[in-house]
């Protein structure tokens, strides 16, 4: 184990307290509560209603484009913080280098708005 | 106990006292957010009733605090209905993706401790420590993570019920949580730049004295960045998530007993920790006047907590006087607005930092940014404009935003 992954360690032991609290809450309650199966209790809620049709009825993702976006920008993230980080040891190298980068994604971006991507139907 | 000393923050060994300070630390925290997401849903419900000209909660307890103690109680025993649609295991293991990152996200806040005439650490049986669970160098990198798996929970819920207004709820919840998330991130990158640092307690440092990022990095990226958390903790004016008059509940729908009170629990809490985060990187963290010299430290929690019952009331008086926002609108704004702003801004810091290490003029760095980022913002709302007029779409664009159109269909002209 690298030395920089050993100090999740603490965040580990936190993470495994609150997975055990929720077991615990869940257990708990499950003692407690009441059951009392009917049919009727299970049918999915429509508004008071019976169902039509399928739950998990076909439906258009339409934000799958905006996933794509997404994970354009969360790549450009991991440029620029580390640039970020170490302005200094760059300087007007870096600075000029990064408003390019920038400038060609805000292209991406805008290429995306002109082909009327960022409309939500 | 020797796995313990695999953490380079108990590089010298791992004794007694290093065990008693992770359990005092890991138990107060754990505590903390569960007492405060507590008084926060009370805090919420008294205020919005006081701001509503209502009384609200005044029953249970002294001012109705118990209140949500009550409500716990209460749903402790109901029934838990599980739909016969659902996914059964997908199903269960939703209230833990939504709750677990809530907690962990504020492990890495320091929420004490004297930076203002000190290095902000604190002396606990022999050992010096901040306060603040875990120490890892990347703090920030690990709240952007934990803020995207939230988005599993939600996500995860709402498709595992079923039903339909819980699958849209989903579709929703995720679409407004990944377009806000990168803005989230850019409007962040200004704080790094200031701070030149991605652990937690060196932000706080480098703000010692008042040297707050709200004015030094200039107002805007701590204005992006609360728009953006809003959005991203489904608060109102951005809780289409949950829109009750559209999708009755929205994800948690067909949750019930105690499975719905992990999902509250977890948003409010979501809502405390998001404003830990915005202390840290925006308003100084545990900075403020020392009032005594013995035990400096208590004044850092004493301002942390300050600061974040400011926030907190912000966020309530948000919800009580902004209207929800229609969807298209909430996209037009992550995307078309505050992308472009952060970067821009981010931009323009960058520019002033580095000229201010060369010797150049201020104002001319700041007169040569603004209008070289204007010139490239107009060329390119230009090409928007006439892409859009070539293909003759820019009247009916114009007379109505909201009108649908088929996305994935290339335009005539181009």
């Amino acid at each position: 184990m690298s030395d920089f992954l050993r100090s999740y360690l603490t965040v580990g032991i936190f993470a495994l307290l609150a997975v055990i609290m929720v077991a615990l809450m869940l257990t708990l309650a499950s003692v407690l509560r009441p059951e009392r199966p009917q049919k009727q209790k299970y049918i999915s809620y429509e508004s008071g209603v019976d169902p039509v049709g399928e739950g998990w009825s076909q439906s258009r993702l339409r934000y799958y484009l905006f996933g794509l976006l997404f994970v354009m920008f969360d790549v450009e993230a991991v440029f620029i913080f580390p640039w970020a980080t170490r302005l200094e040891t760059y300087g007007v190298f870096g600075l000029v280098e990064m408003a390019i980068f920038i400038f060609i994604l805000a292209l991406g971006l805008f290429y995306a708005w002109r082909k009327r991507v960022l409309q939500w139907v | 106990m020797s796995v313990f000393a695999l953490d380079p923050a108990y590089i010298g060994g791992f004794g007694l006292s290093e065990a008693l300070i992770l359990i005092i630390k890991v138990v107060g925290a754990f505590g903390l957010l569960l007492v405060a997401v507590m008084l926060m849903i009370w805090f919420e419900r008294k205020l919005v009733g006081d701001m509503q000209n209502r009384i609200g909660p005044a029953r249970a307890g002294p001012w109705g605090i118990l209140q949500t103690l009550a409500d716990g109680v209460k749903l402790f025993f109901k029934e838990d209905l599980r739909p016969a649609k659902s996914d059964r295991l997908v199903y269960r293991l939703a209230p833990y993706m939504s709750l677990v990152p809530a907690f962990l996200v504020f492990s890495v806040v320091p929420v004490g401790g004297n930076f203002t005439s000190g290095d902000g650490t604190v002396t606990w049986f022999g050992n010096s420590t901040f306060l603040q669970v875990a120490d890892p160098h990347v703090g920030i990198l690990l709240v952007l993570a934990l803020s995207s798996a939230a988005v599993y929970g939600i996500m995860l819920a709402g498709w595992s019920s079923g039903s339909k207004y819980s699958l849209l709820g989903s579709v929703r919840a995720s679409a407004q949580m990944i377009s806000y998330e990168a803005a989230l991130g850019l409007s962040l990158a200004a704080v790094l730049l200031q701070a030149g640092s991605l652990s937690t307690h060196e932000i706080v440092a480098a703000q010692g004295g008042w040297n707050w990022n709200l004015w030094v990095t200039g107002l805007v990226p701590a204005l992006v960045f609360v728009i953006a958390a809003t959005a991203e903790l489904n608060r109102p004016p951005f809780d289409l998530v949950e829109a009750e008059q559209e999708l009755v509940g929205g994800f948690h729908t067909e949750y019930s007993s105690i499975r719905f009170a992990l999902f509250f629990l977890a948003e409010f809490m979501n809502v405390i920790t998001m404003s830990a985060i915005i202390v840290t990187l925006f308003l100084g963290g545990p900075d403020g006047p020392v009032l005594t010299e013995r035990a400096s430290w208590i004044w850092g929690v004493v301002w942390f907590f300050v600061k974040l019952v400011a926030l907190l009331f912000m966020f309530v008086w948000f919800r009580a006087t902004l209207p929800r926002l229609r969807y298209d609108q909430l996209m037009d704004v992550g995307w078309k607005f505050l992308i472009p702003l952060s970067l821009g801004w981010l931009l323009l810091l960058g520019a002033l930092r580095v000229g201010r290490d060369r010797g150049w003029n201020t104002a001319a760095v700041v007169v040569v940014c603004v209008a070289a980022g204007a010139a490239a913002g107009v060329l390119l709302r230009l090409a928007v404009r006439s892409g859009r007029r070539e293909s003759g779409e820019l009247a009916d664009a114009e007379a109505d935003a909201g009108e649908a159109v088929n996305v994935g269909e290339p335009e005539k002209g181009s």
